[in-house]
């Protein structure tokens, strides 16, 4: 095991989209408890670096692997793909004009104050990132398309984006 | 129960020696230091027996200066040279305050951080903090009966950086050795969640004299993760007593007040706050020093009436902090309270229906801090076996970034970032031929620059010409487990390079701090020495510990016996350097012995890690 391992063989996980959460939780906190910072808070200066380089390395693995997101647009990256480099703007009209009505719905929403309504949006919106996150498994671990995936895990982030703008919606609503 | 372990004299470098680390709950209204002894973590009282020392701090015009009880009995009196709630000035410029008209003190505008006029001068927050924190020290010194190794300090979790910045430097003033800076809610949780071995995903609110913060945290087995955190760094019970003493003015139909009325106001309806929490009504009366006599009668439902804004302002935290955590009210299986403030029976109604729940108050809530604080110290120490450890996993309150085109905020880290963390991000030049680029870090949630926190603006020079869009700067920023911030820039399109890391400008400089030291110290030039010398010598005896420890466990199986000899020839050095009474060659000595030990502690730490994953796989295989 050495610093530059990738984040999958840091926490000694297969090379995969389906991951076993309570598997990379475990391992996660197992690695912490020897590296974090809290372990050297009365070691020398080198020690003290290294562990908070290495404690740092592990929250980073941890964040990219636990998100499904950035689980599969890190996997792409092993593969040689950058999902999100600027040359790749281009989505079906479909998809488009759908994101668009979602748009709508949300502006209409919080225009209208209606809480519910929002809360509708924010499962629907939901349910379609999870079959989004299915589709994404079989793309990437069983038929290894990886042009395919790579479209899905973009078209994921315009979605995980839209269920932003309706939490900050909601928030919205919260405060007033 | 636990034996107390005496070592022998002479003996007192046995690594297995328990060593003196304390938790600092440094509060707005009130301050508590705490330790563990035998395995016990407890509040040291003053010997009067009592645990609280008021965070009020009196100058005099000798130099003398009164911490605790006897400053708070003449804050009425002599109300511009006693300093109550500073805490709520660390970190602040005056822009900060709003109506500084409210506060019985003349300020200072000085870059980055208010000043207070005092009879003994200027003090910055830092040093009326650094007086509460010296005189916590001295009680735990003598309650303690021995050097300190450490202490971790407690911070509100939704402290910005210039806040938690200038609390460090406190400490430092106050000559105490910063183990860790600690969010309040987690001390709170850790002493919580050791007390009662609960698990699952806990609610800690708490609302302290000046400050609110709200922790969503889940308690695993020996594992406390904050899932998200929120607050407000400027609401507490001082604005309840503040609302009152607005009445209080209202109903009376008083005339402007002089420092000293406002001063024995305010303490009037503080104690009618209290009153109120096992009374239904409070009577108020004062003699004002222009004949005018106060009396009045604060019930409950009016106080609740006047209050309620206050109330609802934690909810709205409350809130983006479950929605942060992705959880709602149902899903949380207790709430903690926290702080004195939580004492007040609206907040325990208010936050017992927010959560559709009885909150839990089975902890002291003025104490639980230091309890935390202390336990965690002792961990850092290195005092507990690794086996009933427990590991803390903290977050950023609020997100950082950098300033863009059109004065917008580029956020490089999001809030509720688990720490310790690094993102970088990279940037090119506008202009063809550009050699500088200026940078501008700031902290907040915000799309506009200005209505963020600037912390920082460093430039970076030296950039080699080349057409606008062809260099890559990269900027890193870097997040400790204090939650302290440090910022690097540097060109690598074309392998020259530059790096430049930058503190927050609202914290001191550490010749600063230097300065105000020997300000402190000018009549007594030994006093300082001696300090420095403690102070290394401290810090060479827990390097030496350390290394011991290390070589003795791991130096036979990853060093050669060329390697060994060098560490211990430059433990020996360091020996050496000592027992003589230079701290500087001290200092040089521990550098020197950090360095030789750079390639082993890597080892070390990839061998531990290593070993983690075996262990690992030795599960899967059993599956």
């Amino acid at each position: 095991m050495d610093f530059n391992a990738n984040h999958f063989q840091l926490f000694n996980l297969p090379w995969a989209f389906r991951l076993n959460v309570e598997e990379l939780e475990s391992a996660y906190r197992k690695l912490q408890n020897e590296v974090h910072p809290d372990r050297f808070a009365s070691s020398g200066e080198s020690e003290k670096r290294l562990s908070m380089q290495w404690a740092t390395k592990v929250n980073e693995a941890y964040q990219t692997l636990k998100k499904p997101l950035d689980r599969a647009a890190y996997l792409l990256h092993l593969r040689g793909h950058e999902v999100f480099s600027e040359k790749h703007t281009a989505f079906p009209p479909a998809f488009l004009m759908q994101q668009m009505e979602w748009r709508e719905a949300i502006t209409d929403a919080r225009k209208s104050r209606n809480g519910s309504e929002l809360d509708k949006l924010w499962r629907e919106l939901k349910g379609e990132t999870k079959r989004m996150e299915i589709q994404l498994a079989s793309e990437l671990d069983d038929a290894k398309d990886d042009a395919a995936a790579a479209m899905t895990t973009r078209k994921l982030k315009f979605m995980l984006k839209l269920i932003e703008e309706v939490g900050d919606a909601q928030e919205e609503l919260d405060a007033a | 129960m636990a034996l107390l372990q005496i070592s022998e004299p002479g003996m007192s470098t046995a690594p297995h020696q328990h060593r003196l680390a304390v938790g600092i709950d440094l509060g707005t209204t009130n301050s508590l230091v705490a330790s563990v002894q035998s395995g016990i973590a407890r509040v040291l009282d003053d010997e009067r027996g009592r645990a609280l020392v008021p965070s009020v701090v009196r100058y005099h015009a000798d130099g003398r200066v009164d911490v605790g009880y006897d400053a708070q009995a003449k804050q009425s009196e002599d109300p511009h040279n006693t300093i109550v709630s500073v805490k709520r000035f660390m970190g602040r410029g005056l822009a900060d305050l709003g109506d500084p008209g409210r506060f019985p003190y003349k300020f200072i505008d000085a870059p980055g951080m208010v000043q207070l006029v005092t009879v003994a001068g200027n003090k910055s927050p830092v040093e009326v903090s650094a007086d509460i924190l010296e005189s916590l020290k001295d009680r735990a010194e003598r309650s303690l009966g021995g050097e300190m190794v450490g202490a971790v300090i407690t911070v509100p979790a939704y402290f910005d950086e210039a806040q938690r910045q200038a609390t460090k430097d406190a400490a430092k003033l106050a000559g105490l050795n910063v183990l860790r800076l600690l969010n309040e809610p987690t001390a709170a949780a850790i002493a919580y969640g050791l007390e009662n071995a609960t698990e699952g995903v806990y609610a800690v609110y708490d609302l302290g004299g000046g400050t609110f913060d709200i922790s969503i945290l889940k308690l695993t087995k020996g594992v406390f993760e904050v899932l998200s955190t929120n607050g407000d760094s400027a609401l507490g019970g001082d604005d309840f007593d503040q609302r009152v003493f607005c009445w209080i003015v209202e109903q009376s139909h008083l005339t402007p007040l002089n420092a000293k009325d406002t001063r024995l106001l305010l303490t009037r309806a503080r104690e009618a706050k209290e009153q109120l929490t096992d009374h239904d009504e409070a009577r108020i009366t004062a003699l004002l020093s222009t004949g005018e006599l106060v009396d009045l009668n604060l019930t409950t439902a009016i106080f609740n009436q006047i209050t309620g804004t206050l109330v609802n302002k934690t909810l709205a935290p409350t809130r983006k902090a479950l929605r942060d955590a992705g959880l709602t009210p149902e899903e949380i299986k207790g709430v903690v309270m926290v702080g004195g403030s939580t004492r007040m029976p609206c907040i325990r109604q208010s936050v017992g229906e927010f959560f559709g729940q009885t909150p839990l108050t089975n902890l002291d809530p003025d104490k639980v801090v230091a309890l935390g604080a202390a336990m965690q110290a002792d961990v850092l120490a290195g005092n507990r076996m690794q086996e009933d450890d427990w590991l803390l996993l903290d977050v950023i309150p609020l997100s950082l970034g950098l300033e863009t085109m059109g004065g917008l905020t580029e956020k490089v880290i999001p809030r509720n970032t688990t720490i310790p963390v690094a993102r970088a991000q990279e940037f090119t030049t506008f202009k063809d031929g550009q050699t500088a680029m200026s940078f501008h870090v700031v902290q907040g949630e915000r799309e506009l620059v200005s209505d963020c926190r600037s912390l920082a603006r460093f430039e970076l020079r030296g950039i080699p010409p080349m057409v606008a869009g062809a260099a890559r700067i990269r900027v890193t920023f870097q997040v400790d487990a204090d939650g302290l911030l440090s910022v690097s820039a540097r060109e690598q399109g074309t392998g020259v390079e530059a790096a430049i890391t930058v503190k927050p400008s609202y914290g001191l400089s550490d010749d600063e701090i230097a300065g105000m030291l020997k300000e402190a110290y000018t009549h007594a030039e030994d006093d300082m020495k001696a300090r420095a010398l403690n102070e290394q010598r401290v810090d060479g005896n827990s390097l030496m510990l350390a290394t011991r420890a290390a070589l003795e466990q791991d130096g036979d199986t990853l060093l050669d016996a060329e390697e060994r000899a060098a560490i211990e020839s430059a433990i020996s050095s360091l020996e050496q350097r000592m027992a003589g009474d230079d701290p500087q060659a001290i200092k040089r000595a521990v550098e020197a012995l950090n360095e030789s030990t750079a390639d082993f502690a890597a080892r070390r730490m990839d061998a531990s890690v290593k070993k983690v994953l075996r262990g690992h796989k030795l599960d899967e295989l059993s599956l």
